[in-house]
């Protein structure tokens, strides 16, 4: 097992990635050469790393290495403890799956964006995150950061003749970068702090950081890493960026990307900083409650598939914030065991989020592909026209519904346990938070089963609602096996999840604030108990259960009517004639949920008449659009860009454009600095 | 081998038992208007009868639609299992957790909102719509209602919370008054009953269940009818058993258990008799009005959370 986790094998794996970046980028002109030399590296790298990660994570020790650099504060180390080791492996399995779909998908690019390009951002976006989430020194780690997001940027804009990707790909660049200088801002005042920049010597160090620096890093650290985790108010970039990319790299950015930012967030307030404040857990459990709830509502309103389900990455990042903000409370109370279960049950969001969100993107660029539309209006009926990618999404659609058997459905109810801890162990004012918080949870599942009945119902059954969708076909081979794979990690994920959850046990474990605590009374294949029993649950055992009745009673329901004979019938119009024009719309099926919540989502409409006469008495064509009132850009960046634009307006009376008054400047600047220096010596 | 027996039977009494309680309760209320009605049986015989009929699909319909009945009805059958009946000495540590049964629940909503989707008519599409809104929203009052009890007895396996229930003193049992308030109005909600749906209509104006399953006939119907009455047997048992535990057996002998079904019966009675009163002595509600309702049952259960230790 050391052969697997010494670090030459970590170095051949980047260098796989930088081989397919390059190879890609020289085969440039010939479209084929080119994706298969990308994909196929990607996925061959993608693999040996989820190797070298498992490897390391069952293995339990943390391999460290890496070298100085000319500069004294920056040291190219990595570390792979078990939260890194964690990390890497998630975004290895989605890479691999997504680069194995690539091989088929990215063949409708061919001849229209050059395929070189992509395979390169491609490689280079993957090999970024690998960095990001091992990387062992803070400025090493900002700038395996700021690749990762201008190589993302570049995905986002790789359709570059539509002005959608555009726009999209510029709030990204904006929003990215203003996170960045957070982070940037948090990392500066660790190095205040201790004088240093490597995450082990900052951990140790912060020990004597005042409450006040803490704080200060906690809150830059949340917004810098909220950005890019896509927590509401900070999330406008998302719902248009991710779909603006090609599916595959939207499954990865929604699918893995964002989680970096948890990753981190993980890192900075359970292990980094000493002694966690009780208020960061109640932020977050704060945040993470709206940012499910409002996650789904937003969701459920679009009828753009690719945004639909960025909403939803939106959602279950809050989802996984209540199990991150509970960890946060229960660490700072001192209940260690309980924060390890709260830990977990975030992790493995994570974990399940990453699989059954890339395997959604996945199915939805098979369907866009196949129907040249993101409306999901247009669709209908693809179900049997697609039946294996329809089969596919089903199982991802179930899956983040959070309903059993599946995966979702265990890390929702590992993480109703968490807060229910909350409930019973802590005072009054806290239980308040962790109610609502129980709250928010079951609401966001409810909603989220219902969004994922319109997005399943409305693009794959019923009868097809356009033209184009009619004459839509199943999807290659590759991109099958990769959904496939998928699917079968989703299944057993959900099967093993005893297993799973005593590896994430370890992996909280290993962080400082939560001092090796277990997550879990009994984890084992056969069931999950937590907290000396208060709650135990077998997935095998409902899994097995559901399967046996419905055998069971297929059986029966067989032997009672087997001479009886089905006939196959047209549905009832009502002595109409029944057109797909009569069949619900995606705008029909939420809007019901959407008035429901109209003090929240503040729903619009605009209808527009065109008229027969100037009397304006015989209306010719009517049109109503409806939408939502986008209240962020409203309330909070439109008044943030004019207070910019105020303050850019005063500074063009120092910045006139006129060179010889930046002369002037640079000539006072230097005999200011001079009589300085003359000061000091 | 008793504990086979009494398995056996725990696993067979709620779709046994349903289409009876459906039948009673339509009898109470046709009583109550003044009707004779038709006998506490009749589901029975229409389950019967719709088994030995021909059956129609929609040439729209997929394998969704075809296997949807099947699996409704086996959600129902694991949460039969997962349920307090008559014993608490029976335990089910694997999927006796309430989440588990809350969210088996919504699996079969889930999957017959997309049966109604599927045979692309006018009629199943806005069933489905309407019958998330209220499913969605029915969520927080149900898992909050249902924590409440949780808490008090220390455990979230809904076979060990009715014993310590039972041992909770007139003087503190506010939380589970309250609780059970919040629950029986997720409760109408979740089987479709006033003031949310009626269940005897077929007009399009206030259909929300019946919308969804027009297409079937035959056999499929025949288990679709029969699920929502074991899902109407569930609730009720809930009821029943998780907030008023007195009378259920602590043991697997015969005598104590024939006991408590007896008991469990007549508590069952008088839930069904408590629907049939609320539904001749109301109105259903306007479609809009019953999120209020809905967020009054999780307003109530987030107090009986607070209440609670």
């Amino acid at each position: 097992m050391d052969y697997f986790t010494s670090p030459s094998v970590f170095y051949a794996i980047l260098a796989v990635f930088a081989a397919g970046a390059t190879g890609a980028l020289a085969f440039r002109h010939h479209d084929r050469a080119a994706n298969i030399l990308g994909n196929s590296l990607a996925a061959a790298g993608s693999l040996a790393g989820l190797l070298f990660s498992g490897a390391v994570l069952l293995e339990g020790d943390v391999p460290a290495f890496g070298a100085g650099s000319s500069f004294s504060l920056l040291s190219i180390t990595f570390r792979l403890d078990q939260l890194s080791a964690f990390f890497m492996m998630v975004i290895c399995l989605i890479a691999l799956l997504c680069s194995i779909y690539a091989l088929g998908y990215v063949r409708h690019y061919y001849g229209r964006y050059s395929v070189g390009m992509l395979g390169f951002f491609y490689n280079l976006f993957i090999a970024s995150m690998i960095l990001v989430a091992t990387s062992h020194n803070l400025l090493f780690f900002l700038i395996a950061w700021e690749v990762m997001s201008l190589a993302s940027y570049f995905l986002v804009i790789y359709e570059r003749r539509e002005s959608a990707s555009i726009r999209a790909g510029s709030l990204y660049f904006i929003m990215t970068h203003a996170g960045t200088a957070f982070i940037v801002f948090a990392f500066l005042l660790m190095y205040q702090a201790t004088g240093s920049l490597d995450f082990e010597a900052v951990a140790q160090g912060m020990a004597g950081a005042s409450p006040l620096v803490r704080n200060a890093i906690f809150i830059s650290a949340l917004v810098g890493f909220g950005v890019k985790a896509g927590i509401i108010p900070l999330h406008i970039w998302l719902p248009s960026a991710h779909p603006a990319a090609p599916s595959h790299v939207s499954a990865l950015m929604s699918g893995v990307m964002i989680k970096t930012g948890i990753y981190m967030l993980v890192r900075i307030s359970l292990e980094i900083l000493p002694g966690p404040f009780l208020w960061w857990g109640l932020v977050l459990l704060v945040i993470g409650g709206a940012s499910s709830l409002l996650g789904v509502l937003y969701a459920l309103s679009e009828h753009d598939l690719k945004r639909l389900l960025a909403y939803h990455s939106i959602e279950n990042i809050g989802i996984i914030l209540l199990g991150l903000g509970g960890a946060i409370v229960f660490s700072s109370a001192g209940m260690n065991s309980l924060a390890a279960l709260s830990l977990a049950a975030a992790l493995f969001h994570t974990l399940n989020h990453a699989t059954f969100k890339a395997l959604l993107f996945l199915g939805a660029g098979s369907v866009i592909a196949a129907t040249h539309t993101r409306n999901i209006e247009k669709y209908g009926g693809l179900i049997k026209l697609m039946p294996q990618t329809a089969l596919f999404f089903l199982i991802g659609s179930m899956a983040i519904s959070a309903l059993p058997p599946l995966n979702g459905f265990f890390s929702e109810w590992l993480t109703f346990q968490a807060l229910f801890q909350g409930v019973i162990s802590l005072d009054v004012t806290t239980k308040t938070v962790f109610i609502l918080a129980v709250g928010a949870l079951a609401f966001t599942s409810g909603l989220a089963a219902a969004c994922f009945v319109k997005a399943f119902g409305i693009t794959f059954l019923a009868r097809p609602r356009s033209e184009a969708v009619s004459r839509a076909s199943e999807t290659g081979i590759f991109p099958r096996l990769a959904m496939a794979g998928l699917s079968i990690a989703i299944i057993c994920l959900g099967l093993f999840s005893g297993a799973v959850v005593r590896l994430l046990s370890g992996v909280g474990g290993s962080l400082a604030n939560i001092g090796g605590a277990e997550a879990a009374d009994a984890a084992g294949f056969e069931s999950v108990s937590v907290q000396n029993g208060f709650a135990s649950i077998s997935m095998p055992a409902v899994f097995i259960g559901i399967g046996l009745a419905a055998i069971a009673i297929t059986a029966v329901v067989f032997l009672l009517t087997r001479r009886r004979q089905t006939v196959i019938g047209r549905t009832w119009d009502c002595g109409a004639d029944l057109t797909p024009r009569m069949e619900i719309t995606a705008t029909g099926f939420s809007r019901s949920i959407i008035t429901v919540c109209r003090r929240v989502l503040r729903p619009s409409s605009e209808t527009e008449i065109e008229y027969h006469d100037a009397n304006r008495y015989f209306p010719k064509i009517g049109e109503v659009t409806m939408g939502l009132h986008d209240v962020y850009r409203t309330y909070i960046y439109r008044p943030l860009q004019d207070l910019l634009t105020l303050l850019a307006g005063y500074t063009t009376k120092v910045q006139s454009g006129n060179i010889n008054a930046y002369i002037l400047y640079i000539f006072i600047t230097l005999i200011a600095l001079l009589f300085l220096l003359d000061l000091t010596t | 081998m008793t504990q086979t027996i009494f398995w056996i039977i725990q696993i067979l009494l709620i779709p046994v038992l349903s289409p009876f309680f459906i039948g009673a309760t339509r009898r109470i209320k046709a009583r109550l208007q003044n009707r004779a009605g038709a006998s506490s049986f009749q589901p029975y015989r229409d389950i019967w009868k719709l088994l030995h009929k021909d059956e129609v699909i929609s040439e729209d319909a997929s394998w969704l639609f075809r296997a949807a009945p099947y699996l409704i009805f086996a959600t129902t059958l694991v949460i039969g299992a997962s349920i307090p009946l008559m014993s608490t000495a029976l335990v089910n540590s694997y999927t006796g957790d309430f989440l588990v049964v809350v969210y088996l629940l919504a699996l079969g909503t889930f999957l017959l909102a997309l049966a109604g989707i599927d045979t692309g008519g006018a009629f199943g599409g806005f069933g489905s719509s309407r019958e998330m809104l209220v499913a969605a929203l029915t969520e927080g009052g149900l898992v909050l209602s249902l924590l409440t009890v949780a808490l008090i007895s220390g455990t979230t396996n809904l076979m060990a919370i009715p014993q310590s229930i039972g041992s909770v003193p007139f003087s503190e049992s506010l939380p589970v008054i309250l609780a059970f308030i919040g629950f029986s109005i997720a409760m109408l909600a979740e089987t479709c009953r006033y003031p949310f749906d009626n269940p005897s209509t077929h007009l399009e104006l206030t259909m929300i269940h019946e919308a969804m399953i027009l297409e079937y006939s035959g056999k499929r119907l025949a288990l679709i009818e029969w699920s929502s009455a074991n899902k109407y047997l569930i609730f009720i048992t809930l009821g029943a058993n998780l907030f008023f535990p007195r009378g259920m057996a602590d043991s697997l002998e015969l005598a104590p258990v024939a006991l408590a079904l007896a008991v469990f019966l007549i508590k069952v009675g008088i839930l069904c008799v408590a629907v049939a009163l609320l539904e001749s002595s109301i109105a259903k509600l306007r479609i809009f009005r019953l999120p209020d309702l809905l967020f009054t049952s999780f307003v109530i259960s987030a107090v009986a959370v607070g209440l609670v230790g």
